[in-house]
């Protein structure tokens, strides 16, 4: 094993044990942490395909795990109400349905904004995909029938076959499997011959067209896969806090995905995990202290920019190989 | 007389007021060495973006194995057989240079929207590639970013990765610069063979590797072709030695 296998692994094993470690001295609020850690630490890693492996620096990422967010909301109250979505449709309170739902909304979304934003690159890239987002925000709070402002509260946590969603460790278990899910399919796409043509693109787009790849479509298929994965990480959060509203779409939300991965390490892993594990303690151990903990937040990311620039996962386990 | 491989027309191309490619007719026909020379600043590189489409033209043809590929993308023409090599190497610079070579044979291959199979324990992959770094002499190097190697070691692998392409013809921009009388005279030993393989455009400044491997020569001035020949042709034309080759001829 690599020293970047058992890092990540480390890691992973870490969040799992966190949990039990609270149960056993009775601190449920801590298995919430460690959920929350899981849910960023999943959108992160669906932000990462894109930033991280792909040079795409989407500072519109919220729009897709608001998407996400919403697609919980929505088809919960739906099936809480027992009215119909549309064309008859019902809504449900299967999280297995409600993600695939997400995703694929997500997807469709991130489809148009890549077919887009993808043909511009840098800085212009950076402010298109932040207007889509702007514009599915100003959308969401604008449209009444969800909340629109006020948001939407789920009642009654939405169902997975066998566990009792309402407690914290069934909960915790299930954002758990699915960031392992999506930590696995992270490795397979990075390491495959998507990954490679995704990676080369960033490194140089001239050298990737002129070995008869085009970078567009690969862009475009990684920026969608990216923003599926990011939705579900939304359809859990929403689940986590029962409740979903416009922030979960706003600009801080995307500016936040990229300093997880920025902290964790760009490209790598383990880097949103480390990046989510970071933040949420910083915020938990701060955020009581002072109101400005972003402050700090501020000076580390600072610190990281300007010295590991391999962010957490930089300093554990070294430099990135590619083989 | 063989169908030509390349066939290029009327070709134009301005920056401002700058006349960098000025009525360019040129073509490659099969299993030879077509050399283009000329000063500094004459259009050379700028005639190869144009064809392998780094590069819009503002006027003219660019006929590749019969077809015009004006409209088609950089992408589209390497996927038709254009195998080039940049003046200034251009290579994924993080990715082995094993790897680099593994992008073209994966092009080749066919489509890359392949998610799951890792690429490295791929032998259908790494096999061919490694071949391509044998041929260029590159085996010992394989595991070593692009970055870290040195510059004539980036220029034999930009030519690994176009044999890798399985080019139907090789553009190749200056391939011999900065390599040393070694690395030079086997390059020369090396291009000699290849263009059985696939025929080459050669754009190179080294004119004792010039006149031992070009079958002709068309010698670009100010971005117009002011002569093109065989060998001795141009060695003894009197324009083409007062307006580049001086004493070198
Ligand atoms: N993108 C560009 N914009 C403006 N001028 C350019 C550009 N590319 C090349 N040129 C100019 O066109 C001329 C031909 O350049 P180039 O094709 O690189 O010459 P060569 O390869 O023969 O040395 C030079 O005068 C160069 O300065
Ligand atoms: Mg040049």
């Amino acid at each position: 094993m690599t020293r970047e296998a058992i890092v990540t692994a480390v890691l992973i094993a870490a969040l799992l044990a966190a949990p039990f470690a609270a149960q056993a001295i009775d601190e449920p609020f801590y298995i919430t942490l460690a959920t929350r850690i899981a849910i960023l630490a999943l959108a992160a890693t669906g932000l990462n395909i894109a930033l991280g492996l792909g040079g795409l620096v989407s500072f519109g990422h919220a729009a897709f795990f608001g998407i996400g967010g919403y697609a919980a909301g929505i088809l919960a109250t739906h099936a809480f109400n027992g009215e119909p979505l549309f064309l008859g449709l019902p809504g449900t309170n299967d999280m297995i349905v409600i993600w695939i739902v997400g995703a694929l909304a997500a997807g469709a979304a991130a489809s148009l904004i890549g077919l887009i934003s993808l043909r511009t690159s840098g800085v212009y890239f950076i402010m298109i995909t932040l207007a889509f987002a702007q514009m599915v925000y100003y959308f969401a709070i604008s449209w009444p029938a969800y909340g629109g402002e006020d948001g939407l509260s789920i009642y009654v946590r939405n169902a997975f076959p066998g566990a009792n969603t309402l407690a914290p460790m069934p909960f915790f278990l299930i954002c758990f499997g699915v960031l392992c899910t999506g930590l696995a399919a992270f490795r397979s796409l990075m390491n495959s011959r998507f990954g490679a043509a995704l990676q080369a693109g960033r490194q140089n787009e001239v050298r990737l067209a002129a070995v008869g790849i085009a970078p567009f479509t690969i862009r475009l298929a990684a920026f969608v896969i990216s923003a599926m994965l990011t939705a579900v990480a939304g359809a859990l959060f929403a689940d986590l806090n029962r409740f979903v509203s416009p922030s979960m779409l706003s600009w801080h939300m995307s500016g936040e995905l990229i300093v997880l991965i920025i902290l964790g390490g760009v490209g790598r892993l383990g880097g949103p995990l480390a990046g989510a594990a970071l933040f949420v303690l910083f915020e938990f151990a701060l955020g009581g202290i002072t109101e400005r903990w972003q402050l700090f937040l501020g000076l580390v990311l600072l610190g990281v920019v300007l010295f590991a620039r391999g962010g957490v996962m930089g300093l554990l386990a070294g430099r990135a190989r590619h083989g | 007389m063989a169908e030509p491989v390349l066939d290029i027309r009327g070709l134009k191309k301005s920056f401002g007021a700058l006349k960098a490619t000025d009525d360019v007719n040129l073509d490659l026909k099969p299993g030879e060495i077509h050399a283009l020379i000329g000063p500094n600043g004459a259009g050379k590189s700028t005639l190869i973006h144009q064809i392998a489409g780094t590069l819009m033209p503002d006027s003219g043809e660019v006929r590749f194995l019969g077809r015009d590929v004006l409209r088609m993308g950089v992408a589209e023409r390497a996927c038709l057989g254009l195998g080039r090599t940049f003046q200034v190497s251009s290579l994924a610079p993080e990715f082995s240079a094993l790897r680099n070579v593994m992008l073209a044979v994966q092009a080749r291959q066919g489509s890359s929207f392949r998610f799951f199979r890792p690429v490295m324990s791929d032998r259908t992959l790494t096999g061919p590639a490694m071949e391509a770094l044998e041929r260029v002499g590159l085996q010992d190097r394989a595991a070593i970013p692009a970055a870290e190697l040195s510059h004539g070691e980036r220029r034999q692998l930009e030519i690994a990765v176009a044999l890798a392409l399985g080019a139907r013809a090789f553009l190749l921009d200056e391939p011999m610069a900065g390599m040393g009388p070694e690395g030079s005279r086997a390059l020369t030993a090396f291009l000699h063979d290849l263009r059985h393989e696939a025929p080459i455009l050669l754009v190179e400044h080294d004119m004792e590797a010039v006149f031992a491997l070009a079958d002709r020569i068309s010698v670009l001035v100010y971005g117009r072709v002011i002569a093109t020949g065989t060998v001795e042709e141009i060695r003894s034309d009197p324009a083409v030695r007062e307006a580049y080759l001086g004493d070198a001829a």
